[in-house]
């Protein structure tokens, strides 16, 4: 009796096991309810501040909905949500950790600019054009540093470019106070609002970064899962030493992949500074580069679920703020619910991939 | 010369909140966690002890608040990285939304229930928070305002780096907390364990990191509730993290050569007309040349330790 | 009567079982050692020795059975309670904290507090005088050589006071000598009363260190013999499963050109030591060149450097006339040089784990093709052909392949290569954690494109299979050359010398 006891003290009550493959179909079941958890812990929140669950929840959708004007803002925010998600999963997907987004989105945005603010009397489609590849090389160059730097010296590129997204942050500022500051604006520091000529065309009444970002989406796609580059990209993510083995150029695949991660990043902050702002500021990224990040590991770096993922968080974005205004609640609520869910969702992927085993009463001996 | 010890006593204090996230960040990442949750503990932090200062009037139980909602906060991350395996950089980045949104969120609503539309901490404790004057010692020309002029939170964060390093560096506990970090197949074989070191440090990171928080709102805010009151020193912290190539007492210095920076563009005189905002760069600068310098050098012991930000599975095959 | 039989046993399991998902990895086992024996766990690769070692040790725990240690009924969760329990495992993959000491890495996980380094420098001395062993205590794991890695290994065991040690092939990666050194060490311990596991497939091995050999096949543990009386012959029945004669074919191939030489070829690992030095050989068609030594003497290197994956600092690899030097891996895999490099970890290099049998066909072709787009067709009827072929067990060429068995792996790897049509086909331990039946698909595979005029080098493990399977064999030792020998008139025991560095001319 006293040894069983014994042993029942030693045995660990639970243990992790890796699961053999889980089914697709299951593993969507799970995070459904993974979801659902969560809205129902986001639920207690709300109670617990004294709020009715379902009514705000209800606001929160329809407000993203309710009208014309909420729908257009709805897609405002998933547009540079999309690219920059879309962006990162080339590098997430080499298993390089871009953290870097931000900043890239941001030094984007700074390229474009330059041409917004003073090449602004080029025919309008040239000018647009030119803010493009500008925002793109801008960005590029913020993702090729670290690659650069990683391919030649290992450096920890998590910790490289999640520094230069406060680097690229300062720039702005500075040429906000300094060089760039529009002289219209004797208090307040402040870059001048672009011409009209530098600002993205409207199309069904919102600006036209919703075809860029179409086009980004079915790009990164056919990237990804149908060209050669998008299969060495997997091949390097995978293993590096498999690569070399293949012929591979290791450290030219990282520093093109890193290039257009980045290039990808900053043509969201193109989009935002030419369609959305109609000006650079220091808030041009507003934190969409980390969301981002989440966005892609959630959507597990495919570009459809990142789609669909995207348009939950600009959702819940945009309808927060019709939360807001109606009960009263702030803004930043929306942010208790997104890492509510997050969290809960992040916490699932672990059943999709592990199992726990509960300790047996007797261990089965024959 | 006043000028100058005066901007060293300023830099010293101005460091003060990045030395604590920073502390909290090492003893994380010394278990193999990165954390980029910091300034969401922080948040967290600064939001609880502010509440708890506001409620009880004392600048103890005010403290006491801010650490055990940071170590609250990182007992999440802690559940999620360390049980779940849930990917860290995700985690702490999803930490740090919720923090600061958690904190913004406490604070609005404070407000909204709040006769004056203003939060402010009462007298009491605010009189606590003062800088010490100890009459005699404080008076010393040069030493008084270099040694003993600060709030207490400057004496409390260079008392714990040197008491973390003392832990992480001459005790037993230290040195299998750091073999989890570097491999913890091998802490584990060593029969070290490691869940419950990961949790332990974890927790106390994230305590560390809210009393960092707390200072934030009570000395650089003056006990005035704002939205958003940590304003990127969590992520400061992090860098100077790198800077401090991983150790408790490099870190005191190095928080002084941040905040420094931080209070510089103040003291320099306007005839140099450098942008404000290459000072607010510099942290960022320098923490990039000084991660690509070690890694140039491949200097083993003084980078990040070897399995941040991979979790760690008994089983794994 | 019982009990007391069970006293002399420093461990004994009874039916252990243990399941990977589907794979049952123990079924069943029992094992007894006493103290002051040593006992050797004979299996093929994928037999369960390994998983077996890894319960005793704390590290899995058994679904099903008990562990008796000194005659008590024990439930082992952790390795803490193994060490209380007086078991130690110094496994294959060092466990050792790399920016540590030699001295922090033994006192790390113990019990006892802070001390001082002089006072444990005497301690860890004073254990070593006991066994024999020889570290410097002050030296990090990472300036170590691997025998002074497996020194602080045993050390820590050793420092904790167990009494049962388990080792999991320690000779796999020391030279004749030190490995010499280590049975010495290991006798010392068993006259001390210790008991003592050590896991191996080297019969000789058993049989020079062991009292008794325990042997698993499949998860099963099949009987257990004293090692006085037996013969490589029967253990190797016993492992198999049947009487096996290892005879392998060896073709006569008629017309044989030069294809491929080296002169004076030097190449450093990418730490910068040297991996190869001085290198002079050449390979004609229609031959199978084996190379042979100690694990890390150059074989990595020299493969790599004629694949192009490592520069050489000096010296010519003249292939079809032109030198190679300095070509890329993708210039000299479309000149025909192909290589498949069966890592320790199997998959580390040369397959995608994550990826199926299709897009792994593609990893060598996938350039092939105008424009941008990746074409997988060609690739899946590859992959099909190979399936139906070399009798790949899978169930679709789209499930990845780390799901897929060792043997299978393999296949698929050595497969791809040889239909890429290579004229010199590298292959360095392609039967590597392959049972006994697998190897030889491999084996007549590699003679198959021996006759097909393609030149094979083969570097190998097993002595007895390169004697048999090469033409000539190229001794290594050092990264040098000692010996490039007519593999017909040599014996195993020249060989054996030439791998310990004493050198003979060319046959």
């Amino acid at each position: 009796m006293k040894e069983e006891m014994k042993r029942k003290k030693k045995e660990p009550l639970i243990r992790t096991v890796k699961r053999t493959e889980l089914s697709q179909g299951k593993a969507v079941v799970l995070r459904i309810a993974a979801l659902f958890a969560a809205l129902v812990a986001g639920g207690l929140f709300i109670l617990a501040i004294g709020y009715h669950p379902l009514h705000v929840y209800k606001t929160m959708v329809s407000g993203a909905f309710r009208s014309k004007l909420a729908f257009q803002g709805t897609i405002k925010v998933l547009i540079p949500l999309l690219i920059t998600s879309l962006g990162v999963t080339l590098a997430f997907k080499m298993k390089f950790w871009n953290i870097g987004a931000e900043g890239q989105l941001i030094m984007g945005a700074v390229f474009a600019s330059y041409f917004a603010l003073f090449q602004d009397t080029l025919p309008h489609w040239l000018l647009i054009l030119l803010m493009l590849l500008a925002g793109m090389i801008g960005g590029g160059l913020m993702g090729l540093l670290p690659a650069y730097f990683k391919s030649k010296y290992n450096t920890n590129e998590t910790l490289f470019t999640l520094m230069l997204n406060y680097i690229a942050f300062n720039v702005v500022v500075f040429l906000r106070e300094g060089p760039w500051r529009d002289p219209a604006s004797p208090g307040y520091a402040k870059i001048a609002r672009f011409s009209k000529n530098a600002q993205l065309d409207k199309v069904f009444g919102i600006h036209a970064g919703w075809i860029f970002a179409i086009i980004i989406l079915i790009f990164v796609a056919i990237y990804l899962y149908m060209t050669k580059r998008g299969y060495e990209i997997a091949v390097v993510g995978e293993s590096q030493a498999t690569a070399r083995y293949a012929g591979m150029n290791v450290k030219k695949i990282v520093l093109r992949t890193m290039f257009l991660s980045g290039g990808i990043c900053g043509i969201a902050g193109m989009i935002e500074a030419s369609g959305s702002a109609m000006t650079l500021t220091s808030g041009i990224a507003g934190g969409v580069g980390f969301t981002a990040i989440i966005v892609a590991w959630l959507g597990a770096l495919n570009p459809l679920s990142i789609f669909i993922v995207a348009s939950l968080f600009s959702i819940m974005e945009k309808g927060s703020s019709v939360v807001e205004s109606t009960y009263g609640l702030s803004g930043a609520c929306a942010d208790v619910l997104q890492g509510i869910i997050l969290f809960f969702v992040l916490g699932c992927e672990f059943f999709v991939r592990y199992r726990f085993v509960v300790r047996k009463e007797r261990g089965a001996r024959a | 010369m006043s000028m100058l010890i005066k901007f060293i006593a300023v830099s010293i204090a101005s460091g003060t909140p990045i030395l604590f996230g920073t502390l909290g960040e090492i003893i994380t990442e010394k278990v193999g966690h990165l954390n980029l949750g910091v300034e969401g503990m922080m948040a967290i932090g600064a939001c609880a002890g502010f509440m708890a200062g506001m409620s009880t009037d004392s600048f103890v139980i005010a403290l006491l608040a801010a650490f055990a909602a940071g170590a609250l906060s990182a007992l999440l991350y802690a559940v999620l990285t360390v049980t779940f395996m849930a990917n860290q950089n995700v985690t702490g980045l999803t930490l740090t939304i919720f923090g600061v949104g958690l904190a913004n969120f406490c604070g609005y609503y404070a407000i909204g229930k709040s006769e004056t539309g203003t939060l402010k901490l009462p007298e009491g404790i605010t009189s606590q928070m003062r800088n010490v004057n100890i009459p005699g010692l404080s008076d010393i020309p040069v030493i008084g305002p270099l040694l003993f002029s600060y709030n207490p939170f400057v004496y409390i964060g260079i008392a714990m780096a040197f008491i973390l390093w003392f832990y992480l560096h001459r005790t037993k506990t230290g040195l299998n907390i750091r073999a989890i970090g570097e491999n913890p197949a091998a802490a584990d074989a060593a029969g070290i364990k490691v869940t419950k070191w990961k949790y332990i440090n974890i927790c106390l990171g994230g305590g560390i990191c809210g009393i960092g928080g707390a200072y934030t709102i009570m000395i650089i805010n003056k006990g005035v509730w704002i939205s958003d009151c940590v304003g990127g020193l969590g992520w400061i912290a992090v860098a100077l993290v790198i800077f401090a190539s991983w150790s408790p007492v490099k870190a005191i210095f190095g928080s002084v050569i941040f905040g420094a920076l931080r209070q510089l563009k103040y003291y320099v005189p306007a005839a140099i007309a450098i942008p404000g905002a290459f000072y607010d760069m510099l942290p960022y600068l320098i923490t990039t040349i000084v991660l690509i310098a070690t890694s140039i050098k491949m200097s083993r012991e003084k980078s990040q330790p070897q399995s941040c930000g991979i979790n760690y599975f008994r089983e794994e095959r | 009567m019982a009990d007391n039989r069970k006293e002399d046993f420093a461990i004994e399991c009874v039916g252990i079982t243990k399941r990977f998902g589907s794979v049952l990895a123990n079924d069943h086992i029992n094992l007894q050692v006493r103290k002051g024996e040593v006992l050797a766990l004979l299996g093929e690769n994928g037999s369960g020795k390994t998983t077996l070692m890894n319960m005793l040790s704390g590290i899995y725990h058994p679904d099903e059975g008990s562990i008796f240690v000194k005659g008590e009924e024990v439930i082992i969760k952790s390795p803490t309670d193994a060490a209380e329990l007086g078991i130690g495992m110094i496994h294959q993959h060092f466990k050792l904290v790399d920016v540590f000491t030699a001295m922090d890495n033994i006192v790390l996980g113990t019990e006892e507090g802070y001390e001082k380094p002089k006072v444990l420098k005497e301690k860890i001395q004073r254990i070593c005088e006991k066994f024999g062993l020889d570290v410097d205590a002050e030296k990090k794991v990472y300036n170590m050589s691997v025998s002074e890695k497996q020194t602080v290994e045993i050390l820590k065991v050793l420092y904790r006071g167990a009494d049962v040690l388990i080792l999991d092939e320690p000779t796999a990666v020391l030279t004749p000598q030190e490995t010499e050194k280590l049975f010495q060490i290991l006798r010392n311990m068993k006259e001390q009363g210790n008991a003592i596991i050590i896991i191996t497939h080297k019969l000789n091995e058993v049989l020079e260190i062991s009292d008794r050999v325990t042997i698993l096949r499949k998860g099963q543990s099949i009987d257990t013999v004293m090692t006085k009386g037996c013969d490589a012959g029967k253990l190797t029945e016993l492992m198999v499963g049947r009487p096996i004669s290892l005879e392998i074919e060896r073709p006569e191939v008629e017309c044989r050109n030069p294809i491929l030489s080296c002169k004076n070829l030097t190449i450093r690992k990418p730490d910068g030591t040297i991996g190869v030095n001085g290198l002079d050989f050449e390979i004609k068609t229609g031959e199978i060149l084996g190379i042979a030594g100690v694990a890390g003497s150059g074989q990595k290197e020299l493969c790599e450097g004629i694949a192009g994956l490592l520069k050489p600092e000096c010296g010519e690899i003249i292939y079809e006339g032109g030198n190679i030097v300095g070509k890329t891996p993708e210039e000299i895999i479309n000149m025909g040089i192909s290589m498949s490099f069966v890592p320790e970890d199997r998959l580390g290099m040369g397959l995608v784990a994550s990826m199926g049998m299709v897009e792994n066909m593609l990893l060598k072709s996938y350039k092939k093709g105008k424009g941008p787009f990746l074409t997988r067709k060609p690739a899946r009827s590859l992959a099909e052909r190979l399936v139906e072929k070399l009798g790949i067990v899978t169930p679709s060429v789209d499930t990845p392949v780390r799901l897929m068995s060792g043997g299978n792996v393999q296949k698929v790897l050595l497969g791809r290569e040889i239909e890429s049509e290579p004229k010199v086909l590298i292959t360095a331990y392609p039967v590597r954690g392959l049972d006994i039946n697998s190897s030889y698909v491999i084996y007549d595979l590699l003679n198959e494109q021996k006759k097909k005029g393609v030149a094979v080098i083969y570097a190998g493990e097993d002595l007895d299979v390169l004697l048999e399977l090469s033409d000539r064999i190229l001794v290594l030792c050092h990264g040098e050359i000692t010996g490039i020998v007519d593999a017909k008139e040599t014996t195993k025991e020249e060989i054996g010398l030439m791998m310990t560095g004493e050198s003979k001319k060319e046959a």
